[in-house]
């Protein structure tokens, strides 16, 4: 059997406010592996704990250009030189009766690129976590915001790092083992 | 009144536990105290909770499967017309050679324009921050899907042979032919395969947090399975929301030129043919207009009933559906510009031929349909300029149905009056639906019916994040950024 070891200490915080100044305090004190757990989105809450801006937006936008080069190319090539079919003595390739399609898959291209690289930067589809059984923890996605610092962080000490989440004013803080 | 009545004064904070003097003596701090607020009965996180996962967790009663029942039992019925129609072929229609697009197409706009008001609400009243979206944005959304899937049958089934549909898309095949580009048809393909597809991601991207919500919420081991499953293993870390607001955005951002391009493509169909009374340029805009003001008098019938049966009136508040009725009125006015553009054109072009066919549109054999449309969708939503109608649910009731039936007859009229008198007056022609073209239109409604009965008790009807991040209190006073 093997050792159970701390993977993390865990504080609720019921106010957005106190969350907020909280996830400041985590981030001024140099803590990087850190995480908190919120019912909703609160605004601001990403910039206080130091969160890099996503790359989301840029994979977004190299789907819609796979989405519209390909768009173009296939109406190109199929109507111009696979296929030639006069059709009303219409021109074989032109932008005009291009751009519907060339914008609608534009606009598929982005948007399952956006969702897939959405579940891919969150590292999701994932149904284990290590803090599962906490009830706290549970209740994240209900009404309470859980502030998790990670024993994988350099400055991770049992002690101090309990202590340091007493002071921010984190309540019932609590060792997660696994 | 009771519940109806929604108080003026500003909100008492949402969290009771919450320590008021985090609000720096403010006790409002949420922007806009003076409105009305978007919940109502100040109601904790965990309240909404419970109430929304509560609707999923509960044992429906009789009543549920008596309803979801019959209409299933419709659906079925419909199916079985369809069954007849594949079986036999498309002569069972009532479609003729002068009428070769009537109840099928008029079916297909119809459907498609329901959906428009899901994407609204969920794209574009998200980018212009219209916060009450949030309490009617899920149940629209996903009537949008249900209403697209409808729509989508008649299209395939008109091919006759549905089971090669696929022929549609481009693809390389034995035959070595492709998809004629040039075509709005083709278009069309393309449009609404596109706007399916990304409503689709949109909704269920939005349904994963709460979902994650009622999977910790419900107790019954195989319910507990599914939602853990679906929710993909959602937390709420914040590192994780950070990506999804971005993506929220993205996907708002994209579904807005989308949901225009749609209707636009689809007017198309139309437009692009040099038949009078459907070569003309206000087609798009026209479209767009009537699309959304259908859709939203759809999202009106079915909220009305939904918020009475599963209780949800705290949150679909009398202010929701003003809103809405205010939209329905400025899209009907839009739609009226729309019908009386046509006629100022038709006279104003000089063309003999677009003269006529308004002429025989308002005063010929269609007459009944043509004023149904203009009673049902100009001067039905009139009434809204005055506040009591906007908030007087029987009547919103009514005049939601009013507009549904007015916008089906909207359609209806420009395809079959377009067509029934050509060019060639020997061969002038009426259409009358038969039983079976009827059967395949009630059984997609009982279908569109069914499914919404099917969401509304498996799925959150209400986007719980996101109603919280919205009440009072949800959010900080401040913003992390003044921190350095």
């Amino acid at each position: 059997m093997s050792e159970k070891k701390t993977v993390a200490v865990l504080g609720n915080f019921t106010d957005p406010n106190k969350i907020m100044e909280a996830a400041a305090k985590v981030h001024q004190s140099g803590y990087t592996d850190f995480d908190i757990y919120t019912p909703y989105p609160v605004h601001g809450l990403d910039k206080a704990m130091g969160v890099k801006r996503t790359i989301l937006p840029y994979i977004s936008f190299g789907g819609g250009m796979f989405g519209l080069s390909n768009a173009i190319f296939l109406i190109w090539w199929t109507g111009s030189v696979d296929y030639k079919l006069n059709i009303g003595g219409k021109p074989l390739f032109a932008f005009q009766f291009s751009i519907p399609v060339m914008f609608e898959l534009t606009v598929l291209l982005t948007g399952l690129a956006t969702f897939f690289g959405l579940w891919f930067l969150c590292g999701l589809p994932k149904w284990y976590s290590d803090l599962q059984d906490d009830e706290g923890f549970q209740r994240a996605v209900d009404d309470t915001f859980v502030l998790s610092i990670f024993s994988s962080d350099k400055r991770f000490s049992l002690e101090t790092t309990e202590r340091f989440m007493n002071e921010i004013g984190a309540d019932n803080v609590r060792r997660i083992e696994a | 009144m009771s519940v109806e009545t929604v108080t003026k004064t500003a909100p008492r904070n949402v969290v009771d536990h919450l320590d008021a003097t985090a609000y720096h003596g403010n006790p409002y701090p949420v922007e806009e105290p003076m409105r009305e607020p978007l919940v109502l009965g100040n109601p904790s996180l965990h309240d909404v909770t419970a109430k929304i996962a509560g609707i999923i967790e509960g044992k429906p009663n009789l009543k549920y499967w008596v309803a979801v029942l019959i209409c299933a039992s419709i659906a079925g019925a419909g199916f079985g017309a369809i069954g007849e129609t594949v079986m036999t072929g498309i002569g069972v229609w009532g479609s003729n050679n002068t009428i070769g697009w009537a109840w099928d197409i008029t079916n297909f706009v119809f459907w498609i324009g329901i959906g428009h008001a899901g994407t609204l609400i969920s794209a574009i009243l998200y980018l212009f921050r219209q916060k009450w979206r949030t309490a009617i944005n899920r149940s629209a959304e996903a009537m949008t899907i249900f209403a697209v899937l409808c729509a989508g049958i008649f299209p395939v089934i008109h091919t006759g042979r549905p089971w090669l549909a696929y022929w549609l898309t481009p693809y390389p095949n034995q035959m070595q032919m492709w998809v004629n580009f040039r075509s709005p048809l083709v278009w069309d393909v393309f449009a609404v395969s596109t706007y399916l597809t990304v409503s689709a991601l949109f909704w269920f991207m939005g349904l994963v947090p709460d979902l994650a919500t009622v999977r910790n919420f419900v107790k019954g081991k195989i319910a507990k399975r599914i939602y853990t499953f679906f929710s993909l293993g959602w937390t709420g870390s914040m590192r994780n929301w950070h990506h999804y607001e971005v993506a929220y955005m993205i996907l708002a951002g994209l579904s807005t030129p989308l949901v225009l391009s749609v209707h636009t493509i689809v007017s198309m169909d139309f437009a692009t043919s040099v038949l009078p009374g459907w070569h003309t340029t206000i087609f798009p805009p026209y479209f767009v207009a009537g699309a959304i003001f259908s859709g939203f008098a759809m999202v009106m019938t079915l909220l009305v009933i939904a918020r009475e049966i599963l209780g949800l009136k705290e949150f679909i508040t009398l202010k929701h559906l003003e809103n809405m009725n205010k939209i329905i009125l400025a899209t009907g006015m839009m739609v009226g510009y729309a019908y009386s553009m046509e006629f100022f054109i038709a006279w104003y072009s000089g063309n003999e031929y677009e003269r006529t066919v308004f002429i025989n549109r308002a005063f010929g054999e269609y007459w009944w349909a043509y004023w149904s449309m203009v009673s049902c969708n100009v001067l039905s939503p009139q009434v809204y300029w005055f506040k009591k109608a906007r908030r007087n649910i029987p009547l919103m009731f009514v005049i939601s149905i009013f507009v549904n039936i007015g916008m089906w007859f909207e359609r209806f009229t420009i395809i079959s009056t377009s067509l029934h008198h050509d060019f060639l007056p020997s061969s002038w022609s009426y259409y009358t639906p038969t039983i079976v073209e009827i059967g395949i239109f009630v059984g997609t409604i009982g279908l569109f019916l069914t499914l919404f009965l099917l969401f509304s008790k498996y799925l959150p009807v209400i986007a719980i994040s996101e109603i919280k991040g919205v009440m009072p209190g949800s959010q900080p006073t401040h913003h992390g950024d003044e921190h350095h």
